[in-house]
């Protein structure tokens, strides 16, 4: 069985339909990558995943359990992190109280070292900016921040919004090659995208979004060579 | 009286407002709303309270202890029923309905306690003190006190404990907030609790400074003290403290040099003034535009 399964899912902004319907799932160990233009729903259907927005029809399910109509603050307990789109740390806090942020769900001291410990190691920069406020950073230092913050609540699955928004070309390697070491230290991750081409170099599988409707998935390395993809969203 | 015993007196007046303010700026920072019935928390306290120590003959300190519980019981329940319905409304919808619930306190007070001044007896039963010419009151001295332990307290609940960081958060970003597990609504009813609690401390300081009550004796004390936030900076803890006790000072050294008509009117130019040069008030933050 599926870890996070979409069914059906409908998001509506008020008369607006944004998300018309669209069924789509992830497993155990997977990345997955939800391309599209700008606009296409893609932020939307993540929102709508972990619960900030509310459905319209259609149902979640994660690890079994129904979290269709489950509040988003809910879903950390559960194993579910989500790295919002243009970072949102909290800009007025250090690097360190946004890390425990993280972690708020859990209670175990010993365990928040190790955890802490782990994210340092993972982001040495982070470690070296422990005590700065978090809205003095860059934006790919940002990004490391909020990705860190993410993993403090050791997610299963997490959710990941347009990591590369905005970063340097030498950040966006980077970036992408620590969420390829996510992945392989067995996190599963849902990626959402702009940058195709190097979404679809680390995704096993990916889903195109266009205007609410999925209309083309299947494996990251035959989308890469599909030529509608190609002309649409690689550039080529 | 001298100079000094009037900035004396001004401290303690705006230590009373600094402790109002809290609440304001607190609510403010958390849930983006102005609490227009914070004023009116204070006045049911003094109410609590009168009634607890005149009609049931409890002892003062437990009567406010039983005034603080009250109030914390109904800033939670005000939250509930009137603003947390309102939560995607726009603000001009959560303002009104603020003003209508203060309306609705004040009505109710006038409905079961009649519209003539009740003396209120002072809770404070410590001794004035005397340094040569200048007298300070019981009342002034524990005003000043509690705002002094008030203050510490609630910076350290917010630097060092999970609950107020988690306002922190909340205050800056509900959805990212959210996205870390915190329960907004929850931390949103624990700051209506703190800042109502703390209301009904400044009511029984400020019933015992001036001994007399009405339901209308919340109104004006609540709208000085919402100068003083926003004097202070809106949204900052210390820009609270500070806002008051300036507004104290301001306002009782008009009232001994100037003209006491003219007080109120001196108190709101300042404001008026400090606005106009720091539109963000003495600490408030400065709003960086993000390209």
């Amino acid at each position: 069985m599926a870890m996070l399964e979409v069914k059906d899912l409908e998001v509506h902004y008020g008369v607006i339909r944004a998300i018309k319907g669209i069924s789509f799932e992830v497993n155990e160990g997977e990345v997955i990558s939800l391309i599209g233009a700008n606009g296409a729903g893609k932020t939307t259907t993540l929102h709508a995943v972990s619960g900030l927005l509310s459905k319209s029809a259609g149902s979640v399910t994660f690890m079994g359990k129904d979290i269709t109509n489950l509040a988003a603050h809910k879903m950390v307990s559960l194993g579910m992190a989500h790295v919002p789109e243009g970072r949102r740390v909290f800009s007025e806090l250090t690097v360190l109280e946004n890390l425990k942020l993280g972690a708020y769900t859990r209670s175990d001291k010993k365990e928040l070292e190790d955890t802490l410990n782990m994210v340092y190691k993972r982001f040495p920069r982070l470690m070296e900016r422990r005590n700065q406020i978090a809205g003095t950073l860059s934006g790919g230092e940002q990004q490391m921040l909020a990705m860190g913050r993410a993993l403090m609540s050791h997610p299963k699955l997490i959710l990941m919004d347009e990591p590369s928004m905005g970063l340097s070309p030498i950040f966006v390697e980077e970036i992408f090659s620590i969420i390829r070491d996510i992945s392989a230290e067995g996190t599963t991750v849902l990626l959402v995208e702009q940058n195709a081409k190097k979404a679809l170099s680390i995704a096993d599988r990916a889903y195109v979004l266009e205007t609410g409707n999925i209309t083309l998935s299947g494996d990251a390395s035959s989308l890469l060579n599909d030529e509608s993809v190609k002309k649409a969203y690689l550039g080529e | 009286m001298s100079f000094l015993n009037y900035c004396i007196n001004g401290l303690s007046l705006g230590s009373v407002y600094a402790i109002i303010a809290l609440g304001y700026t607190m609510v403010y920072g958390i849930a983006k709303m102005l609490n227009f019935a914070h004023g009116d928390v204070i006045m049911v306290a003094g109410f609590v309270i009168y009634t607890m120590m005149n009609s049931l003959g409890v002892n003062p300190i437990v009567a406010v202890l039983i005034s603080v519980i009250v109030c914390t019981a109904l800033g939670v329940t005000i939250e509930k029923i009137a603003y947390k319905p309102l939560r995607k409304a726009t603000p001009l919808a959560v303002l009104i309905t603020a003003i209508g619930v203060s309306y609705f306190l004040q009505n109710l007070a006038l409905l079961i306690f009649g519209s003539d001044t009740k003396m209120f007896t002072s809770v404070v039963k410590v001794p004035q003190l005397k340094l040569g010419e200048i007298i300070i009151t019981g009342e002034t001295i524990v005003t000043i006190i509690a705002c002094i332990i008030i203050m510490v307290c609630l910076t350290l609940f917010i630097k060092k404990t999970k609950a107020g960081q988690a306002m922190l958060a909340v205050s800056e970003d509900k959805d990212a907030a959210e996205l870390m597990g915190i329960n907004v609504n929850a931390t949103i009813s624990l700051t209506f609790a703190i800042g109502s609690g703390l209301a009904a401390i400044a009511g029984a300081l400020l019933c015992s400074q001036y001994t007399s009550l009405t339901p209308y004796t919340g109104a004006m004390p609540g709208i000085k003290a919402f100068v003083a936030a926003v004097f202070g900076g809106i949204g900052s803890i210390p820009g609270a403290l500070i806002g008051g006790l300036l507004l104290g000072v301001i306002e009782n050294l008009s009232k001994a040099y100037i003209s006491s008509q003219m007080a109120d009117a001196i108190v709101f130019s300042v404001l008026i003034i400090v606005l106009l040069v720091k539109p963000t008030g003495i600490l408030g933050k400065k709003i960086n535009e993000k390209v």
